[in-house]
Protein backbone atom coordinates (compact mmCIF):
# COMPACT_ATOMS: atom_id res chain seq x y z
CA UNK A 1 0.00 0.00 0.00
CA UNK A 2 2.78 2.52 1.06
CA UNK A 3 4.74 1.41 -2.27
CA UNK A 4 1.34 2.37 -4.00
CA UNK A 5 1.12 5.79 -2.75
CA UNK A 6 5.11 6.02 -3.01
CA UNK A 7 4.79 5.23 -6.30
CA UNK A 8 1.67 7.83 -6.87
CA UNK A 9 3.37 10.66 -6.05
CA UNK A 10 6.84 9.27 -7.87
CA UNK A 11 4.23 10.54 -10.82
CA UNK A 12 2.38 13.39 -9.39
CA UNK A 13 6.09 14.67 -9.34
CA UNK A 14 6.77 13.98 -13.03
CA UNK A 15 3.56 15.05 -14.60
CA UNK A 16 2.51 17.87 -12.42
CA UNK A 17 4.81 20.40 -14.19
CA UNK A 18 3.33 19.59 -18.06
CA UNK A 19 -0.01 19.38 -16.48
CA UNK A 20 0.39 22.63 -15.14
CA UNK A 21 1.75 24.01 -18.04
CA UNK A 22 -1.17 23.09 -19.97
CA UNK A 23 -3.61 23.83 -17.79
CA UNK A 24 -2.04 27.32 -17.63
CA UNK A 25 -2.23 27.68 -20.99
CA UNK A 26 -6.18 27.21 -21.45
CA UNK A 27 -6.77 29.59 -18.94
CA UNK A 28 -4.43 32.16 -21.16
CA UNK A 29 -6.18 31.04 -23.89
CA UNK A 30 -9.76 31.83 -22.11
CA UNK A 31 -8.37 35.13 -21.42
CA UNK A 32 -7.79 35.41 -24.95
CA UNK A 33 -11.40 34.42 -25.73
CA UNK A 34 -12.82 37.31 -23.51
CA UNK A 35 -10.46 39.61 -24.65
CA UNK A 36 -11.96 39.00 -28.38
CA UNK A 37 -15.65 39.06 -26.81
CA UNK A 38 -14.50 42.71 -25.41
CA UNK A 39 -13.33 43.69 -29.19
CA UNK A 40 -16.30 42.46 -31.05
CA UNK A 41 -19.54 43.00 -28.37
CA UNK A 42 -21.21 46.12 -29.43
CA UNK A 43 -22.26 47.38 -26.37
CA UNK A 44 -20.90 48.66 -22.75
CA UNK A 45 -23.07 45.96 -20.96
CA UNK A 46 -22.45 42.89 -23.26
CA UNK A 47 -18.53 43.70 -23.11
CA UNK A 48 -18.91 43.85 -19.21
CA UNK A 49 -20.04 40.35 -19.95
CA UNK A 50 -16.95 39.28 -22.05
CA UNK A 51 -14.51 40.89 -19.35
CA UNK A 52 -16.08 38.37 -17.07
CA UNK A 53 -14.62 34.99 -18.77
CA UNK A 54 -11.07 36.95 -18.34
CA UNK A 55 -12.24 37.40 -14.29
CA UNK A 56 -13.56 34.04 -13.86
CA UNK A 57 -12.96 30.60 -15.42
CA UNK A 58 -9.45 32.25 -17.31
CA UNK A 59 -7.81 33.85 -13.78
CA UNK A 60 -8.81 30.16 -12.12
CA UNK A 61 -7.47 28.07 -14.39
CA UNK A 62 -4.08 29.71 -14.63
CA UNK A 63 -3.76 29.53 -11.13
CA UNK A 64 -4.38 26.10 -10.59
CA UNK A 65 -1.89 25.82 -13.46
CA UNK A 66 0.46 27.71 -11.49
CA UNK A 67 -0.32 25.69 -7.95
CA UNK A 68 0.64 22.80 -10.16
CA UNK A 69 4.17 24.30 -11.15
CA UNK A 70 4.60 25.62 -7.51
CA UNK A 71 7.78 24.39 -5.64
CA UNK A 72 6.36 24.98 -2.36
CA UNK A 73 3.22 25.07 -0.09
CA UNK A 74 3.93 28.95 0.64
CA UNK A 75 3.65 29.48 -3.00
CA UNK A 76 0.50 27.86 -3.36
CA UNK A 77 -0.81 29.54 -0.08
CA UNK A 78 -0.14 33.10 -2.19
CA UNK A 79 -1.68 31.76 -5.47
CA UNK A 80 -4.64 30.87 -2.90
CA UNK A 81 -4.53 34.73 -1.68
CA UNK A 82 -4.86 36.04 -5.25
CA UNK A 83 -7.30 33.88 -6.24
CA UNK A 84 -9.77 34.71 -3.11
CA UNK A 85 -8.98 38.17 -3.94
CA UNK A 86 -9.98 38.18 -7.05
CA UNK A 87 -12.87 36.31 -6.08
CA UNK A 88 -14.32 38.83 -4.18
CA UNK A 89 -13.28 41.75 -5.72
CA UNK A 90 -13.82 41.24 -9.62
CA UNK A 91 -17.33 41.29 -9.14
CA UNK A 92 -17.71 44.84 -6.92
CA UNK A 93 -15.43 46.14 -9.61
CA UNK A 94 -17.75 45.42 -12.70
CA UNK A 95 -21.03 46.20 -10.59
CA UNK A 96 -18.88 49.25 -10.03
CA UNK A 97 -18.68 50.25 -13.38
CA UNK A 98 -22.16 48.56 -14.60
CA UNK A 99 -23.91 51.15 -11.80
CA UNK A 100 -21.54 54.30 -12.70
CA UNK A 101 -22.81 53.51 -16.58
CA UNK A 102 -26.44 52.71 -15.12
CA UNK A 103 -26.61 56.44 -12.99
CA UNK A 104 -24.85 57.96 -15.74
CA UNK A 105 -27.42 57.33 -18.22
CA UNK A 106 -26.06 54.86 -20.43
CA UNK A 107 -28.82 52.84 -21.89
CA UNK A 108 -27.92 49.32 -23.04
CA UNK A 109 -29.36 47.91 -26.13
CA UNK A 110 -32.22 45.57 -25.49
CA UNK A 111 -33.90 42.71 -27.77
CA UNK A 112 -32.15 40.44 -30.42
CA UNK A 113 -28.74 41.67 -32.06
CA UNK A 114 -27.65 39.30 -35.09
CA UNK A 115 -24.69 40.01 -36.91
CA UNK A 116 -26.26 39.68 -40.35
CA UNK A 117 -28.95 41.67 -39.34
CA UNK A 118 -27.03 44.39 -38.64
CA UNK A 119 -24.88 44.11 -41.36
CA UNK A 120 -27.79 44.25 -43.83
CA UNK A 121 -28.87 47.42 -42.35
CA UNK A 122 -25.41 49.32 -42.33
CA UNK A 123 -25.18 48.49 -46.08
CA UNK A 124 -29.05 49.83 -47.34
CA UNK B 1 -14.95 39.35 20.90
CA UNK B 2 -15.19 36.80 18.84
CA UNK B 3 -14.94 38.88 15.61
CA UNK B 4 -12.23 39.91 17.16
CA UNK B 5 -10.15 36.90 17.71
CA UNK B 6 -11.16 35.61 14.20
CA UNK B 7 -9.38 39.26 12.90
CA UNK B 8 -6.46 38.28 14.49
CA UNK B 9 -6.24 34.84 13.40
CA UNK B 10 -6.46 35.79 10.27
CA UNK B 11 -3.98 38.61 10.11
CA UNK B 12 -1.30 36.11 11.73
CA UNK B 13 -2.20 33.10 9.40
CA UNK B 14 -1.38 36.03 6.59
CA UNK B 15 1.14 37.64 7.74
CA UNK B 16 3.24 33.78 8.11
CA UNK B 17 1.73 32.37 4.64
CA UNK B 18 2.55 35.77 2.77
CA UNK B 19 6.25 36.18 4.80
CA UNK B 20 7.74 32.86 4.86
CA UNK B 21 10.73 33.63 7.28
CA UNK B 22 10.06 32.69 10.40
CA UNK B 23 12.86 34.60 12.51
CA UNK B 24 12.74 36.38 15.65
CA UNK B 25 13.30 40.35 13.71
CA UNK B 26 10.70 39.28 10.96
CA UNK B 27 8.25 37.87 13.77
CA UNK B 28 8.27 40.95 16.05
CA UNK B 29 7.74 43.07 13.03
CA UNK B 30 4.63 40.77 11.94
CA UNK B 31 3.27 41.09 15.58
CA UNK B 32 3.45 44.81 15.53
CA UNK B 33 1.96 45.07 11.72
CA UNK B 34 -0.71 43.13 13.09
CA UNK B 35 -1.48 44.85 16.49
CA UNK B 36 -0.94 48.05 14.50
CA UNK B 37 -3.82 46.39 12.22
CA UNK B 38 -6.45 45.48 14.81
CA UNK B 39 -5.96 48.72 16.54
CA UNK B 40 -6.38 50.51 13.06
CA UNK B 41 -9.57 48.54 12.70
CA UNK B 42 -10.81 48.97 16.33
CA UNK B 43 -10.38 53.38 16.06
CA UNK B 44 -12.14 52.45 12.40
CA UNK B 45 -15.19 50.73 14.18
CA UNK B 46 -14.71 48.04 11.53
CA UNK B 47 -14.37 44.59 14.00
CA UNK B 48 -18.10 43.69 13.39
CA UNK B 49 -19.81 40.69 11.70
CA UNK B 50 -19.35 42.49 8.09
CA UNK B 51 -15.43 43.15 9.51
CA UNK B 52 -14.49 39.36 10.49
CA UNK B 53 -17.14 37.23 8.50
CA UNK B 54 -15.58 33.81 10.19
CA UNK B 55 -18.46 32.40 11.64
CA UNK B 56 -20.42 32.06 8.04
CA UNK B 57 -17.59 29.87 6.63
CA UNK B 58 -19.50 26.74 6.97
CA UNK B 59 -22.42 27.88 4.95
CA UNK B 60 -20.16 29.71 2.17
CA UNK B 61 -18.26 26.75 1.78
CA UNK B 62 -21.49 25.00 0.87
CA UNK B 63 -22.19 27.36 -1.01
CA UNK B 64 -19.17 27.59 -3.06
CA UNK B 65 -19.29 24.51 -4.79
CA UNK B 66 -22.50 24.82 -6.19
CA UNK B 67 -21.47 28.69 -7.48
CA UNK B 68 -18.55 27.02 -9.27
CA UNK B 69 -20.70 24.75 -11.34
CA UNK B 70 -23.02 27.20 -12.35
CA UNK B 71 -19.74 29.67 -13.33
CA UNK B 72 -18.60 26.79 -15.71
CA UNK B 73 -21.57 26.42 -17.33
CA UNK B 74 -22.55 30.01 -17.36
CA UNK B 75 -18.65 30.28 -18.74
CA UNK B 76 -19.35 27.87 -21.94
CA UNK B 77 -22.30 29.84 -23.06
CA UNK B 78 -20.59 33.30 -22.99
CA UNK B 79 -17.29 31.71 -25.18
CA UNK B 80 -19.88 30.19 -27.77
CA UNK B 81 -21.19 33.85 -27.64
CA UNK B 82 -18.14 35.37 -28.34
CA UNK B 83 -16.25 33.52 -30.74
CA UNK B 84 -19.37 32.37 -33.01
CA UNK B 85 -19.01 33.78 -36.43
CA UNK B 86 -22.07 36.00 -36.26
CA UNK B 87 -23.22 37.93 -33.74
CA UNK B 88 -26.21 36.56 -32.46
CA UNK B 89 -27.11 37.82 -28.68
CA UNK B 90 -30.14 39.06 -27.39
CA UNK B 91 -29.69 41.23 -24.33
CA UNK B 92 -32.29 42.19 -21.49
CA UNK B 93 -32.94 44.13 -18.47
CA UNK B 94 -34.64 42.47 -15.98
CA UNK B 95 -35.75 43.17 -12.16
CA UNK B 96 -35.23 40.48 -9.68
CA UNK B 97 -37.03 40.70 -6.24
CA UNK B 98 -34.66 39.11 -3.51
CA UNK B 99 -35.92 37.01 -0.33
CA UNK B 100 -32.64 37.59 1.34
CA UNK B 101 -33.01 39.81 4.34
CA UNK B 102 -29.44 41.18 5.46
CA UNK B 103 -27.16 43.26 3.78
CA UNK B 104 -23.86 40.65 3.79
CA UNK B 105 -26.63 38.17 2.03
CA UNK B 106 -27.40 40.77 -0.71
CA UNK B 107 -24.28 41.63 -1.69
CA UNK B 108 -23.75 37.70 -1.94
CA UNK B 109 -26.27 37.17 -3.77
CA UNK B 110 -25.63 40.18 -6.22
CA UNK B 111 -21.73 39.24 -6.09
CA UNK B 112 -23.19 36.16 -7.61
CA UNK B 113 -24.60 36.92 -10.06
CA UNK B 114 -22.21 39.11 -11.33
CA UNK B 115 -19.87 36.59 -11.50
CA UNK B 116 -21.31 34.52 -13.16
CA UNK B 117 -20.58 35.39 -16.69
CA UNK B 118 -23.67 36.31 -18.99
CA UNK B 119 -25.23 38.21 -15.87
CA UNK B 120 -24.42 41.84 -14.33
CA UNK B 121 -25.91 43.07 -11.22
CA UNK B 122 -26.73 47.29 -12.38
CA UNK B 123 -28.16 48.38 -9.86
CA UNK B 124 -29.70 47.62 -6.58
CA UNK B 125 -33.08 49.33 -5.05
CA UNK B 126 -34.50 47.62 -1.56
CA UNK B 127 -34.93 43.91 -2.14
CA UNK B 128 -34.91 44.49 -6.42
CA UNK B 129 -32.03 44.19 -8.01
CA UNK B 130 -31.86 45.13 -11.96
CA UNK B 131 -29.91 42.80 -13.64
CA UNK B 132 -28.39 43.11 -17.17
CA UNK B 133 -28.81 39.83 -19.67
CA UNK B 134 -26.83 38.77 -22.23
CA UNK B 135 -29.49 36.17 -23.65
CA UNK B 136 -33.31 37.09 -22.59
CA UNK B 137 -33.97 33.55 -21.86
CA UNK B 138 -31.52 32.73 -19.45
CA UNK B 139 -32.26 35.72 -17.85
CA UNK B 140 -35.98 36.02 -16.26
CA UNK B 141 -36.34 36.12 -12.76
CA UNK B 142 -37.37 32.51 -12.22
CA UNK B 143 -33.18 31.43 -13.07
CA UNK B 144 -32.05 33.08 -10.22
CA UNK B 145 -34.47 31.54 -7.94
CA UNK B 146 -32.05 29.39 -6.75
CA UNK B 147 -29.41 31.31 -5.97
CA UNK B 148 -31.27 33.59 -4.08
CA UNK B 149 -32.62 30.96 -1.86
CA UNK B 150 -29.04 29.60 -1.65
CA UNK B 151 -27.50 32.80 -0.72
CA UNK B 152 -29.86 33.59 1.70
CA UNK B 153 -29.36 30.02 3.43
CA UNK B 154 -25.44 30.21 2.83
CA UNK B 155 -25.54 33.76 4.75
CA UNK B 156 -28.62 34.09 6.74
CA UNK B 157 -28.92 30.69 8.08
CA UNK B 158 -31.01 27.68 7.76
CA UNK B 159 -34.39 29.89 9.26
CA UNK B 160 -33.74 32.59 6.16
CA UNK B 161 -35.99 31.15 3.77
CA UNK B 162 -39.64 29.12 4.63
CA UNK C 1 4.22 25.88 -22.60
CA UNK C 2 4.53 28.20 -19.88
CA UNK C 3 6.20 30.80 -21.89
CA UNK C 4 3.04 29.86 -24.72
CA UNK C 5 0.51 30.99 -22.52
CA UNK C 6 2.19 34.16 -21.13
CA UNK C 7 2.31 35.40 -24.58
CA UNK C 8 -1.26 34.01 -25.30
CA UNK C 9 -2.08 36.92 -22.21
CA UNK C 10 0.04 39.63 -23.77
CA UNK C 11 -1.39 39.44 -26.46
CA UNK C 12 -4.60 39.79 -25.15
CA UNK C 13 -3.34 42.87 -22.92
CA UNK C 14 -2.38 44.41 -26.78
CA UNK C 15 -5.56 43.89 -27.62
CA UNK C 16 -7.38 45.81 -24.63
CA UNK C 17 -5.18 48.55 -25.09
CA UNK C 18 -6.34 48.99 -28.55
CA UNK C 19 -10.30 48.86 -26.63
CA UNK C 20 -9.03 51.39 -24.27
CA UNK C 21 -7.79 53.88 -27.16
CA UNK C 22 -11.35 53.22 -29.19
CA UNK C 23 -13.53 52.70 -26.44
CA UNK C 24 -16.73 55.03 -27.37
CA UNK C 25 -17.39 55.67 -23.64
CA UNK C 26 -15.53 56.22 -20.34
CA UNK C 27 -16.90 53.59 -18.92
CA UNK C 28 -15.44 51.13 -21.81
CA UNK C 29 -11.93 52.51 -21.18
CA UNK C 30 -12.42 51.82 -17.54
CA UNK C 31 -13.19 48.15 -17.79
CA UNK C 32 -10.79 47.38 -20.37
CA UNK C 33 -8.26 49.21 -18.57
CA UNK C 34 -10.02 46.96 -15.15
CA UNK C 35 -9.37 43.79 -17.31
CA UNK C 36 -6.43 44.94 -18.13
CA UNK C 37 -4.86 44.64 -14.41
CA UNK C 38 -6.13 41.46 -14.09
CA UNK C 39 -4.42 39.95 -17.17
CA UNK C 40 -1.62 41.73 -15.79
CA UNK C 41 -1.54 39.90 -11.79
CA UNK C 42 -1.69 36.85 -13.99
CA UNK C 43 1.11 37.77 -16.38
CA UNK C 44 3.32 38.66 -13.57
CA UNK C 45 2.91 35.25 -11.99
CA UNK C 46 3.47 33.29 -15.22
CA UNK C 47 6.26 35.61 -15.83
CA UNK C 48 7.98 34.27 -12.54
CA UNK C 49 7.44 31.22 -13.04
CA UNK C 50 8.81 31.51 -16.85
CA UNK C 51 11.88 33.13 -15.19
CA UNK C 52 11.80 30.55 -11.84
CA UNK C 53 11.72 33.32 -9.77
CA UNK C 54 8.18 32.48 -8.07
CA UNK C 55 8.98 35.32 -5.65
CA UNK C 56 7.20 37.60 -8.24
CA UNK C 57 3.69 36.51 -6.89
CA UNK C 58 4.62 39.01 -4.11
CA UNK C 59 4.22 42.01 -6.72
CA UNK C 60 1.20 40.36 -8.39
CA UNK C 61 -0.75 40.71 -5.00
CA UNK C 62 -0.06 43.69 -4.53
CA UNK C 63 -0.89 44.70 -8.47
CA UNK C 64 -4.20 42.76 -7.94
CA UNK C 65 -4.74 45.04 -4.51
CA UNK C 66 -3.95 48.21 -6.60
CA UNK C 67 -5.95 47.44 -9.30
CA UNK C 68 -9.52 46.86 -7.17
CA UNK C 69 -8.63 50.07 -5.68
CA UNK C 70 -7.57 52.11 -8.34
CA UNK C 71 -10.44 51.10 -10.47
CA UNK C 72 -13.04 52.17 -7.71
CA UNK C 73 -11.16 55.30 -7.84
CA UNK C 74 -11.33 56.42 -11.03
CA UNK C 75 -15.37 55.80 -11.19
CA UNK C 76 -15.53 57.95 -8.29
CA UNK C 77 -13.30 60.38 -9.57
CA UNK C 78 -15.57 60.94 -13.04
CA UNK C 79 -18.91 60.46 -10.34
CA UNK C 80 -17.75 63.58 -8.40
CA UNK C 81 -14.92 65.45 -9.91
CA UNK C 82 -12.92 65.22 -6.58
CA UNK C 83 -11.91 62.56 -4.31
CA UNK C 84 -13.00 64.77 -0.87
CA UNK C 85 -17.03 63.20 -1.05
CA UNK C 86 -17.86 60.64 1.41
CA UNK C 87 -19.11 57.55 -0.08
CA UNK C 88 -22.12 57.51 2.34
CA UNK C 89 -25.70 58.38 1.46
CA UNK C 90 -25.62 59.19 -2.08
CA UNK C 91 -28.42 58.43 -4.55
CA UNK C 92 -28.60 55.75 -7.16
CA UNK C 93 -27.13 52.64 -5.33
CA UNK C 94 -29.78 52.13 -2.76
CA UNK C 95 -29.43 49.86 0.29
CA UNK C 96 -28.90 51.94 3.50
CA UNK C 97 -26.11 53.72 2.36
CA UNK C 98 -23.79 53.68 4.60
CA UNK C 99 -24.72 51.29 7.53
CA UNK C 100 -23.69 53.63 10.49
CA UNK C 101 -25.28 56.28 9.06
CA UNK C 102 -27.42 57.21 12.17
Amino acid sequence: MSDFIANLQAWFEVVRYPAGAAVSLAGALLCMVGTIGVMRFPDFYTRLHAASITDTSGATLVLIGMALMAPGWLIVAKLLTIFLFMFFTSPTASHAVANAAHTAGLQPLIGPINGRRNREEDSQ
Amino acid sequence: MAYFLGLFVALVAFWLGMSGHYTPLLLCLGSVSVALCLILAYRLDLIDSEGSPYGRMLGFSLYFPWLMKEIIKANWTVIQACLRADLDIAPALVKVKSVCRSDLAKVTFANSITLTPGTVTVAIEGDKLLVHGLYEQDSQPEAFAEMDRRSARAIDGRGATT
Amino acid sequence: MTAAALIAILLGMVLLLIRTLLGPTLYDRVLAVNSFGTKTVLALGLLGFVMGRPEFLDIAILYALINFVSTIAILKFFRYRSFQVPLTGRTGTGGQGGKRNV
